[in-house]
């Protein structure tokens, strides 16, 4: 009997702290399972952010730091300019990323900032109880949109993918999702193509994870999974937005 | 060694490069543009990395990464630059990690102006940032001072693993004078054994991080690093004593202000009054000290802090002082430097009063 | 035959193994709960599990491990 499937050792024993059904835990799983396969746990150093995932030195079986909300580019720009050859990844939420950490992550991808960016979008804000994102869909209901989001009085949804694809410094950027199996397989890959495009020097990459808050959603996580299909999907188009020669 | 003849500004930055800083982040601003132009300029030709980060939150942030990943690293500022950098100086401070950050203050509040102050002193010694920690404040007066004191900075920093602010104002950073370098006695200091540099499994996995979820973890860290400033505050004190001994009134001063109350002090000798001053280097830990014995000789009759700012150190030479002697104070403001004559004009009234 | 374990005190109770298992043999235990208060997933019909990992992929809790 051999195994078929195992834990990554790229993850510690630590049980995760994550909702039943959360996508972090699975975005994790895939996130430590392509750098124990590209062989560079040894050089890895991961920047954990502010949001659910906030513990997420915890669990990657790595050097870590963790970052001020918003900050973590900035803090991985710090780390990859020190440690050159080092692999270095940041892991954020929509909040984090899309609204305080905004210029942060705009200036690592244009200055081509040889990291990689997990980029865990689930339309809302999870860790503090499930207010409005930047990737709130418009009509979608949050505690700081009850009456659902508008556009009159919040705003449009961010597309971040494709507002960072524009930018010359940017090597890798596709947006994935996790709601099956024929997904997460294709997210894995994703992943892996950002990170390789760190080992070799190409510039800024950033995979973005369409994900599910069944807590702050009010959803089982099947359900979750299903809206995820059924809402996100159709404003945030699947696919790659950048993609700078061959890997 | 030769004398060389430098901007205040760039005297500092090339202070940093020879005390082994290789990594700067900052962000332009009035009246500090010379310290990143000089990185910028620099740090490349000698292997090291000097970026302009978006924003003075960027490059504080940009700092707490490479200090955690073992770097000796600097960023520069001025005032509304470091209000916008609090919350990094906090988390670096929690982190416990070192790094060196230059304030050359300039009016405030708000957009203020670009002429020198000393209205940060509040800000650096008195947190500024959230929660409990302290920042190893270091007042340079001359340029050369100022040389000195970044480099004992870094290594001050490394020693018990905390950020050190080097608080200039406008004019130091922008006025000239003929410094020496090579000066500097370094210290012994631990290898960076905790700093993120990739975990191979020789050593525990490095965790730079300020937060601790537990309340009870959170205090005992707390404790900690109290313990941490108490040790500072034994060891790292910096003073001038300017002829103090039987002067009746003690004018308390530093920076740019103090070499204003060294002409003071002439002017009063000439007119009959004993004049000295107590210079603090170090803003904190404070030389409360020295104020202490000061304050106890029965000659001292009166203080005097002379500040460019609306009266902040005044509360600590008070509180030092505690009530032994009046304190008096006496500044200007908004980017005004006071004159010596102005200054004199102050404490002839206090010896007036005291008649 | 492909064998399939659960280590019981971490599942959660989300139930995405039941819904991508293709053999639809994962259910939740209707008489135990872990030492959280969750029911967890586990399977009876050991003999038609096809070992494909469907199931162990898509666990967030790296619950389950596949042998073949």
């Amino acid at each position: 009997m051999t195994k078929v499937y195992e834990k990554t050792s790229m993850l510690t024993d630590k049980p995760f702290h994550y909702c039943p059904g959360c996508t972090h835990g699975i975005i994790h799983k895939l996130v430590a399972e392509v750098i124990q396969e590209l062989g560079v746990a040894e050089k890895t150093i991961g920047v954990a952010s502010v949001g659910c995932s906030v513990f997420s030195y915890d669990y990657f079986n790595c050097d870590m730091q963790q970052a001020s909300h918003g900050r973590a580019p900035a803090v991985a720009t710090g780390i990859k300019r020190v440690h050159p050859d080092s692999v270095v990844f940041t892991y954020q939420g929509d909040g984090d990323l899309a609204s305080i950490g905004t210029a942060e992550i705009v200036h690592a991808a244009t200055r081509g900032e040889k990291i990689t960016t997990i980029f865990v979008n689930n339309a809302i804000y999870g860790m503090t109880g499930g207010q409005m994102a930047p990737t709130t869909l418009l009509g979608q209901k949050t505690t700081t949109s009850p009456n659902g989001r508008s556009a009159e009085a919040n705003g449009y949804p961010i597309r971040v993918s494709e507002m960072l694809a524009t930018l010359n410094g940017v090597a890798y950027i596709e947006r994935v999702s996790v709601h099956d199996i024929k997904h997460i397989i294709q997210a894995k890959k994703a992943i892996r193509k950002a990170f390789e495009a760190q080992l070799s020097r190409k510039g800024f990459s950033l995979i973005e994870v369409l994900s599910t808050c069944s807590t702050n959603w009010g959803m089982t996580p099947i359900e979750s999974l299903q809206w995820l299909q059924d809402e996100m999907i159709p404003y945030y188009p699947l696919g790659i937005k950048k993609e700078d020669g061959a890997v | 060694m030769a004398k060389v003849l430098m901007k205040g500004n760039e005297a500092i930055a090339e202070a940093a490069i020879q005390a082994g800083c290789r990594f700067f982040f900052g962000y332009p601003i009035t009246p500090q543009n010379e310290i990143p132009a000089y990185m910028a300029k620099m740090l490349p030709k000698i292997g090291g990395c000097f970026l302009q980060a978006e924003s003075e939150v960027a490059a504080i942030n940009m700092v707490y990464g490479a200090s955690g990943a073992g770097a000796r690293v600097m960023t520069s500022s001025s005032s509304p630059g470091i209000s916008l950098k609090q919350e990094g100086i906090s988390y670096i401070a929690g982190a416990e990690l070192p790094c060196v950050i230059v304030n050359i203050v300039r009016g405030g509040p708000g957009l203020g102006g670009i002429q020198p102050a000393q209205s940060d002193y509040f800000q650096s010694t008195k947190g500024g940032g959230h929660g409990d920690y302290r920042l190893v404040v270091l007042a340079p007066s001359t340029i050369q001072e100022a040389v000195d004191l970044v480099m004992d900075g870094f290594d001050i920093a490394d020693q018990y693993r905390n950020p050190v602010l080097i608080l200039g104002d406008g004019m130091l950073g922008q006025m000239m004078e003929p410094i020496e370098f090579g000066q500097h006695r370094k210290r012994v200091l631990p290898e960076k054994t905790w700093a993120t540099t990739g975990w191979k499994g020789d050593r525990p996995r490095s965790i730079i991080n300020s937060l601790f979820i537990d309340p009870q973890e959170l205090e005992n860290h707390n404790f900690a690093l109290q313990k941490k400033y108490d040790e500072i505050m034994q060891h790292e004190v910096k003073v001038e004593c300017y002829h103090c001994e039987d002067a009746e009134i003690i004018v308390a001063a530093y920076g740019t202000t103090a070499r204003i109350i060294k002409n003071v002090i002439e002017l009063a000798k000439n007119e009959g009054i004993k004049v000295g001053m107590i210079r603090p280097i170090t803003l904190w830990p404070f030389p409360t000290e020295t104020f202490v014995q000061v304050a106890d000789q029965e000659y001292v009759k009166a203080f005097l802090s002379v500040e460019m700012s609306m009266g902040q150190m005044v509360e600590d030479v008070k509180l030092s002082v505690n009530g032994k002697k009046p304190v008096y104070f006496s500044g200007r403001t908004g980017g005004m430097v006071p004159t010596p004559r102005e200054i004199l004009a102050v404490i002839k009234s206090i010896k007036g009063g005291m008649e | 035959m492909p064998k399939v374990t659960f280590q019981e005190e971490l599942c959660k109770g989300c139930e995405l193994c039941t819904m991508v298992c293709p053999k639809k043999i994962i259910v939740i235990a209707t008489d135990r709960m872990n030492s959280k208060g969750y029911r967890p997933a586990t399977v009876h019909e050991t003999e038609k599990c096809i070992g494909c990992a469907f199931c162990a992929r898509m666990c967030p809790d790296s619950v389950i491990e596949v042998e073949k």
